[in-house]
C-alpha cells in the first residue's frame, strides 16, 4: 500500500494534473487539500473535521470541502457486500476526481486505507480501476500528510496533560502510521506523553463486528481500557474515531475520569 | 468446552468467556509466545527477507504442486517409501485403518499432528479396536480428559497447571502436584512404555523435500523421534501442501518456523527421514507409508486468491496475535484448525454453510498477517469468504442484505444522506440521556444498538453536521 503521489498517467489531463500537483508538493508551497471527512465526523464528531480543518490552515493548506461527500463504503466492504461498496466507492471517486485539489486528507487511518483499497473492488473493470488508483494515490491520512509530505511536526499545539496514543489497526498496519502520529505528540506543548502498553493491540471495534460480536469485542476492549487506566493518563489519544467511539464508550459507562481524544482534536488545541 | 460445532460458534464463544480459568490461561500463554516470537525474529536481521522467500518458494511450490509432489513421491519410492493419496479425510482413515489390520497392529503411538485431527483419525483408529496412545505431551494432556486440540502448537493451552495436575492424578493415579517438572517426568514414565509396546508409529509431516524425498518433522520432546523410528511400521500423514522442492529451502523454514511458533530459535529435534533404512541391523521401522491427503486443497488451489491459505505452515503465530483467540480460545471456533488461519481454512474444507459464522469472527485488525512467516494476507482472505458467503445466501442474511442495499442507496445520493442524517438527529432523542446513549429500555428496540449498548455508552450524533458547520462557520477563514 503506497502513499505517494504516484498516476498511471494514461490520461493527457491526468497527466497535467498530476505534474501540477507534483510540483506543487515538491516546492510545498500553498497547497490546496480536499478535506474527505469521513461520515462518522460528519455527523458524529464534527469537532475532528474543524480540528482537521484548523491544523491543515495553520501550516499553511487551502481547505476545500466538497459537499456531496458521503462514505468511503467500508462498512459494506468489510461486511461482504462488495457490490454496494463498489457504488459507494464510485460515488466517491466521482466527487473527488473533479478536485483541482493537491491531495485529499481524511483524519481517519480506516477511511483511508479503504480508499487505498478501492483498486481491488475494480479488479474486473480497467476504466474504474484506473480511476480507483489514480485517487488512492492522492489521499493521506492526517498525520501521514502532515509527517511524511509537509514534513511538518509541529503544529504549533499546546494541551496541558498526561496522555498516550492508541494506534488504531488499519493505519498502522494497511498504512504504516507509527512514528509519524507520536513525533506529532510529541512537539505538543505542555503534553506529557506515556507509550500506553500494547498500544498496537485492536481496541475490539472492528466496524460491524463490534455489534455481530459484542462480548467479544468488550473482552477485547477491556484489555485496552485496562491499559489506559494502568497509564495514569488524563487522555487517550487515538487516530480514527471509530476507535475513540469504542473506548470513550467503555470509558463513559464505567465513569472513568480519563477523556478520549482525536489526534486532529490535540493538534488544533490550543490550550 | 468441547466437540463444539462451527455453527454455534456464537454460543460457544460466549461460553468460553465466562470460564476464567480458560482466559487466565490465555493470556499467559498467548502474551508469552508472543513475547518471544518477537524476540526471536528480531534475533535475525534479515527477518523481512526470509517471510518473502518463504513466500516466493511456498508460491512456486503451489503453482506447480503436480510437478513437485510427483518429484517427492518417485525420489521417495526409490528409497522403498509406500505412498498412498486420500482424496478426504474417510479415505485417509480407511488406508491406515487397512494398514493396522495389515500389519495385524493393536496398538498405535502418535506424535502431534494436526493432519490426523482434521480426518478424526483416532476415532476411526479406536472403532477399528486399536488402542491409540497421543505421546507429545499436550496431546496426552487432551487425551486423557478427552477434548480435542485448542491451538496448532500446544494443543492443551486452554488448561492451567492446576487443572492438569487434577487430570494426572485421576487418569493416571499419580500423587498430588504442580511441579511441571514432576508433571512432566509422570507422563514421560507413563509414554515410555508404550513406544516399546507399540506396532505402529504415526507421525504428520512439516516439510516433504521434493528433491530428495525427505520427509521433516520438527519437534522438541523427542516422541516424534521415538514414534517414527521404534515401532517396526512408521506412517506418516502429509498434506499435499506440505511438499517444498530444494534441500537448501529447508533453511529458509527452519529459520521461521520454530521463531513463529515457540519463539525458539532452533526445536530440539530436527527429524530428517529419507527413506527406510538400508541395513537390516540399522535401527529404524522396516516400512514407511506416507498418506498424501488432499481433503479440500486442490479446491483451495484452483482459485489465485484462496490458494495463499496453502502456504501455512502451521505455526500458529497468528492464534497467539489474535485478540479475538486471546478472549476465547480455540475450541470456541468450533473446528480442527482454530484462530485467524482456522477462520480461512475451515470455510474452505468443511464447507461455507458451516462455517460461515468464522470469517465474521474477526476485528481485521491484521495482527495476524503481521507475524504470518510466509506472509499470508489472512484479512483479504477473510473479506474474500465474507464476500462468498453474502453472495451465495440467498435465503439468509435477508435484513442484512436490505439494509446495506438501503445504506449504499442513500450513500449515493448525498441529499438523501443529509436528509436520513437529519431523521436520524431527530430521532436519536428517543434514546439521548445525559448527553448520551446508554443501556436503556429505549435501545432494546433495536438490535445492532441494544448490543453496542449492552457494555458501552454510545456518542450521540452532533447537534449540527460538519457539513452545516463547514457552510456556517468554516469555509470563509
Amino acid at each position: 500500500m503506497g502513499i505517494g503521489i504516484a498516476f498511471d498517467g494514461d490520461n493527457m489531463s491526468q497527466d497535467n494534473k498530476q505534474s501540477n500537483r507534483q510540483s506543487a508538493i515538491g516546492n510545498r508551497q500553498c497547497l490546496k487539500v480536499s478535506l474527505f471527512v469521513t461520515c462518522l465526523v460528519d455527523q458524529l464528531w464534527t469537532n475532528v473535521g474543524a480540528s482537521a480543518v484548523e491544523v491543515l490552515r495553520r501550516v499553511g493548506c487551502e481547505v476545500e470541502f466538497d459537499d456531496r461527500q458521503t462514505c468511503c463504503g467500508q462498512p459494506a466492504f468489510n461486511t461482504g457486500y462488495r457490490k454496494e461498496a463498489r457504488r459507494v466507492a464510485e460515488q466517491f471517486i466521482t466527487v473527488f476526481e473533479e478536485s483541482d485539489a493537491d491531495a485529499i486528507v481524511s483524519p481517519s487511518g480506516s477511511c483511508t486505507a479503504m480508499v487505498h483499497h478501492f483498486p481491488e473492488l475494480f479488479a474486473d473493470d480497467e476504466a474504474w480501476h484506473r480511476r480507483a488508483k489514480q485517487i488512492a494515490a492522492r489521499t493521506y491520512e492526517l498525520s501521514s500528510f502532515l509527517v511524511r509530505v509537509l514534513n511538518v511536526e509541529d503544529v504549533g499545539a499546546s494541551w496541558q496533560g498526561r496522555l498516550t496514543w492508541h494506534d488504531a489497526c488499519h493505519g498502522l498496519r494497511d498504512l504504516n502510521l507509527k512514528s509519524e502520529p507520536r513525533s506529532l505528540i510529541c512537539r505538543v506543548r505542555g503534553a506529557e506523553f506515556v507509550e500506553l502498553e500494547h498500544a498496537d493491540a485492536c481496541c475490539g471495534f472492528g466496524g460491524t463486528f463490534s455489534v455481530k460480536y459484542p462480548e467479544i469485542s468488550l473482552a477485547i476492549l477491556d484489555q485496552k481500557i485496562e491499559a489506559i487506566e494502568k497509564a495514569g493518563v488524563d487522555a487517550v489519544v487515538s487516530g480514527d474515531a471509530s476507535c475513540l467511539m469504542q473506548i470513550g464508550g467503555r470509558l463513559s459507562r464505567n465513569g472513568s475520569k480519563v477523556r478520549v481524544m482525536h489526534l486532529a482534536e490535540l493538534l488544533a488545541s490550543k490550550g | 468446552m468441547n466437540h463444539l460445532t462451527a455453527e454455534t460458534f456464537d454460543e460457544n464463544a460466549k461460553a468460553a468467556l465466562t470460564d476464567t480459568h480458560l482466559r487466565g490461561a490465555l493470556r499467559n500463554a498467548t502474551s508469552l509466545f508472543g513475547e518471544r516470537r518477537r524476540e526471536a525474529a528480531a534475533s535475525l536481521n534479515n527477518w523481512e527477507d526470509l517471510r518473502t522467500q518463504a513466500r516466493a518458494i511456498k508460491d512456486e511450490t503451489l503453482s506447480h504442486l503436480d510437478k513437485y509432489l510427483e518429484q517427492f513421491v518417485s525420489k521417495a519410492e526409490a528409497r522403498g517409501v509406500h505412498f498412498h493419496w486420500a482424496e478426504n479425510a474417510a479415505a485417509a482413515n480407511e488406508i491406515i485403518c487397512g494398514l493396522t489390520a495389515k500389519y495385524a497392529a493393536s496398538t498405535v503411538v502418535k506424535s502431534k499432528s494436526m493432519t490426523t485431527e482434521e480426518t478424526h483419525l483416532n476415532d476411526a483408529l479406536e472403532s477399528a479396536g486399536v488402542q491409540v496412545v497421543e505421546t507429545d505431551l499436550g496431546e496426552y494432556i487432551i487425551q486423557l480428559a478427552h477434548e480435542t486440540p485448542s491451538h496448532i502448537i500446544a494443543p492443551a493451552i486452554h488448561k492451567t497447571k492446576g487443572q492438569i495436575a487434577e487430570l494426572f492424578t485421576s487418569e493416571l493415579g499419580s500423587a498430588p502436584t504442580d511441579d511441571v517438572a514432576e508433571l512432566t517426568r509422570t507422563a514421560r514414565e507413563t509414554l515410555r512404555d508404550r513406544f516399546a509396546a507399540a506396532d505402529i508409529g504415526i507421525s504428520g509431516v512439516n516439510f516433504g523435500i521434493a528433491e530428495t524425498g525427505t520427509i521433516l518433522i520438527v519437534e522438541n520432546e523427542g516422541n516424534i523421534r521415538l514414534t517414527t523410528s521404534l515401532p517396526r511400521v512408521h506412517i506418516a500423514v502429509m498434506g499435499i501442501e506440505k511438499v517444498i522442492p530444494r534441500f537448501a529451502d529447508v533453511d529458509v523454514f527452519l529459520k521461521l518456523l520454530p521463531r513463529s511458533g515457540t519463539g525458539q530459535r532452533l526445536t530440539a529435534y530436527q527429524s530428517f527421514i529419507t527413506g527406510i533404512k538400508s541395513n537390516r541391523e540399522d535401527e529404524g521401522p522396516d516400512e514407511v507409508h506416507v498418506v498424501l491427503l488432499d481433503n479440500g486443497r486442490s479446491r483451495m488451489l484452483a482459485q489465485p486468491i484462496t490458494r495463499q491459505s496453502l502456504a501455512c505452515i502451521r505455526c500458529g503465530a497468528c492464534l497467539n496475535a489474535c485478540p479475538v483467540y486471546q478472549q476465547i480460545g480455540g475450541h470456541a471456533y468450533g473446528s480442527v484448525y482454530p484462530g485467524p488461519i482456522g477462520a480461512v481454512i475451515t470455510p474452505q474444507l468443511i464447507g461455507l454453510e458451516k462455517a460461515a459464522k468464522l470469517p465474521y469472527a474477526s476485528s481485521l485488525c491484521g495482527a495476524c498477517r503481521e507475524v504470518c512467516p510466509v506472509k499470508i494476507d489472512i484479512p483479504a482472505l477473510l473479506l474474500h469468504l465474507r464476500a462468498e458467503i453474502t453472495e451465495g445466501a440467498s435465503k439468509q442474511r435477508i435484513g442484512e442484505r436490505l439494509a446495506f442495499s438501503v445504506w449504499a442507496w442513500i450513500m449515493t445520493r448525498p441529499r438523501l444522506y443529509v436528509l436520513s442524517a437529519r431523521l436520524s438527529r431527530w430521532l436519536q432523542w428517543l434514546f439521548v440521556r445525559d448527553g448520551k446513549i446508554s443501556d436503556k429500555p429505549t435501545t432494546k428496540i433495536f438490535s445492532p444498538l441494544a448490543a453496542w449498548t449492552s457494555g458501552r455508552d454510545l456518542r450521540p450524533l452532533d447537534d449540527s453536521s460538519f457539513r452545516d458547520r463547514w457552510k456556517k462557520e468554516l469555509s470563509h477563514r
